[in-house]
């Protein structure tokens, strides 16, 4: 550490109030125990509608899944910080965009009635919606990524299709990804991950996290804190197992919703 | 009399539910709810996400204490399925009902259209609604539209009693020309949500302004307006000077001719909210106001809400917890101060308890941190459950205790002192579960159905 003070990260949890649908702050919880834990203070912050803020005070961006309603809310909002979001991207910053704001940092979203909502193109993936009468994708989640398990919950309309040269998250081994067609999960472009699983997600993948807080770290302090210090993560990894067993046991996805 | 309650017991306790009859007589004649619904006196239907057993468990309550024979689903199984068979429960062997019977019916949010369709209601009241089970119901929205139609096709006969504290519900009367009553909270001391708790609802979807509140008492329920000038409508049924007691929650109940002072057997505000939309029904049903206070005063938990039962020299209460909304108000009512709690938290991710266990981060177990003696943790998400414990700080519950309740109950009952109490907060099949296993370990006062 070139300073002596105690090390810092900025946590941007992008309109916590409005796409929070799936315990998504859950995420925020884990970055900020798992840096306390490593004696880096993590500051979480919200960015709602109309606030005064701009990437150049974030070390992680996070932005999570709401209902439609809620994300066409946003869009107007997150289109004026478009043009500011990619540069941070392009710069290294580290992004999580779960489910409706993996959606938005894509091109666009078509939904069921063809209305177009624009996103802000990080990932260069567009999501469609196939129809009011198609059932969503629901169901617990495993992929792989980097060779390990990562696991959590999907519950979707609108399907996403990577274009050619953009990079998935990771395979799917149980559940739908980012459509139930390709076995593609979730969409990586430099320090930018995207993915449909909630859950929430980095609690019970905690190497996931620590990715985040790694890259956030090394972008901020340097290359020589990319190793973190490993902390207990029993917990942590039986909640994962269970996850696992819990993907694999019930085929809960092929029942889908009972009142679609 | 005695045999068939056992009957209805075992069923209840047995499967989870007590749909069977049901289904069966659905199969046989899918008419079958209209045909006994028909020699009905009145029809009351209660909806909406939180707060629909314990309302028709004291609506039900006034309805017998007015000296009128009820018919009622009361185990929660409030699918179309469910009512039918409480409906063949009371009826006769030829399928007819006594007369005069009224029918107390709760009905899944989603089943209501259908539900409405068979059994026309004299009055439906509707509690909240907010987000639960998503991988089942989807969003808060599509049930809104639900509604809108069920209202549409409702008899024109029908009142409508709708908690105008909720903007979601209080928006329900542009579908409605017909009768309606209003019921809320009118107590300007009631303490504010706690900052950062999850609001489902934060502007109107039909003029899409934002609701603004003088007073948010939790979720989107509160004293709201919006910007445009829509106001909350001051409540034709309301509850004035609510307090804690040791009973449980005094108020007094203000209806538009008189008011009566109340002493509930239960405890927070969505108690208050029950009540209110027990009152509110009953007073569409012409009930006088002093047999609902009778009624609301003689209130007895229902199955797994605040119901509690004596185990081994400890007491056990059980509170149902199934939606964030729902368990941040079971857990406000164990936030007294300096008081500690031996906890039994049990997460199941069954399709009636929804298969997506995300929702437990939206809820506040932060202010348990200094409230738990003990903890235990079970249910088929145990490891999941106990994760998001440990990040808000509560003590650390040690292992997990997945797929075996029984084992989780018996661990957490060994933490607690004889005399002690237990609090078990589980989801609604782990409750049902729970509530078997309490009955095997002889406890008293459970739930009875006679
Ligand atoms: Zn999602």
């Amino acid at each position: 550490m070139s300073s002596a003070d105690r090390p810092s990260l900025n946590v941007a949890v992008l309109y916590p109030d409005l796409l929070n649908l799936y315990g998504d702050r859950g995420n925020a919880r884990t970055l900020e125990q798992r840096c306390a834990a490593r004696s880096i203070e993590a500051n979480v912050i919200g960015v709602g509608i109309g606030d005064d803020w701009s990437s150049e005070e974030a070390d992680i961006v996070l932005v999570g899944g709401g209902q439609d309603r809620e994300q066409r809310r946003v869009q107007a909002d997150l289109q004026q910080r478009g043009e500011d979001l990619r540069k941070y991207v392009d710069n290294d910053g580290v992004v999580l965009a779960v489910c409706g704001g993996f959606q938005l940092f894509g091109h666009h979203y078509r939904g069921w009635d063809g209305e177009i909502m624009e996103g802000i193109g990080v990932f260069d993936a567009v999501a469609t919606h196939p129809g009011p009468r198609i059932a969503r994708c629901v169901g617990n989640v495993i992929a792989l990524w980097e060779g390990e398990t990562v696991v959590g919950f999907e519950n979707h309309g609108g399907r996403t299709y990577l274009n050619e040269g953009q990079q998935a998250l990771a395979d799917v081994v149980s559940g739908f990804g980012n459509n139930g067609g390709d076995g593609l999960e979730g969409a990586k472009v430099k320090n930018a991950y995207g993915t449909y699983l909630h859950g929430a997600v980095l609690p019970k993948n905690p190497r996931l996290a620590d990715r985040l807080i790694s890259l956030a770290m090394v972008r901020r302090y340097g290359p020589e804190e990319a190793n973190l210090a490993p902390l207990d993560d029993s917990a942590a990894l039986r909640a994962h197992a269970e996850a696992l067993h819990a993907a694999l046991s019930a085929g809960e996805s092929s029942l889908g919703r009972r009142f679609a | 009399m005695a045999g068939k309650a056992a009957r209805f017991g075992m069923r209840a306790l047995g499967s989870g539910g007590t749909a069977l009859p049901g289904l069966i007589a659905e199969r046989m004649q899918p008419n079958a709810l209209g045909q006994l619904a028909a020699g009905l006196s009145s029809v009351a239907l209660i909806t909406g996400t939180n707060g629909k057993t314990t309302t028709a468990a004291m609506l039900a309550r006034i309805l017998r204490t007015d000296g009128r024979a009820v018919v009622h689903n009361r185990a929660g199984s409030n699918l179309m399925r469910g009512v039918t068979a409480a409906m063949i429960d009371a009826a006769s062997p030829i399928g007819r009902l006594p007369n005069e019977t009224n029918a107390v019916l709760e009905a899944d949010e989603a089943a209501l259209p259908a539900i409405a369709a068979a059994a026309p209601p004299s009055v439906a009241v509707f509690t909240n609604l907010m987000r639960d089970q998503l991988d089942r119901y989807g969003e808060i929205e599509s049930i809104a539209l639900r509604w809108a139609d069920a209202l549409s096709k409702f008899p024109p006969h029908t009142t409508i009693a709708l908690n105008v504290d909720d903007p979601l519900i209080a928006s329900l009367s542009r579908h409605w020309p017909g009768q309606s009553l209003s019921f809320g909270i009118e107590d300007p001391d009631i303490p504010p949500a706690p900052p950062g708790e999850i609001v489902d609802a934060v502007w109107d979807p039909q003029t899409d302004e934002d609701f603004r509140y003088s007073r948010r008492y939790f979720a989107q329920l509160g004293r709201w307006h919006t910007a445009g000038g829509t106001q909350r409508p001051r409540p034709d049924i309301a509850a004035e000077h609510i307090a804690a007691s040791s009973e449980g929650t005094s108020f007094t109940l203000r209806t538009p001719q008189t008011s009566a002072d109340i002493a509930l057997p239960a405890e927070g505000l969505y108690s208050v909210y029950n009540a209110l939309a027990a009152a509110a029904s009953a007073t569409a049903l012409g009930v006088s106001l002093e047999t609902i206070r009778a009624g609301l005063g003689s209130h007895q938990a229902a199955f797994g809400r605040q119901e509690e039962v004596l185990v081994q020299g400890r007491r056990v209460r059980v509170l149902l917890g199934k939606n964030p909304s729902g368990m941040n108000q079971a857990l406000r009512t164990l936030q007294h101060p300096g008081e500690r709690h031996h906890l039994l938290v049990l997460l199941n991710d069954g399709i009636a308890d929804g298969t997506d266990v995300s929702w437990i981060w939206d809820v506040d177990w932060e202010s348990q941190a200094e409230h738990c003696e003990s903890l235990t943790v079970g249910g088929r998400r145990a490891a999941d459950m106990a994760l998001r414990l440990e990040y808000a700080g509560l003590p650390a519950p040690c292992q997990p205790i997945a797929n075996d309740i029984g084992t989780a109950l018996r661990t957490a009952l060994d933490a607690v002192p004889d005399a002690g109490q237990l609090v078990v907060l589980p989801t609604y099949t782990a409750m049902l579960d729970v509530r078997q296993r309490l009955g095997h370990l002889g406890a008293s006062r459970l739930w009875d159905v006679a």
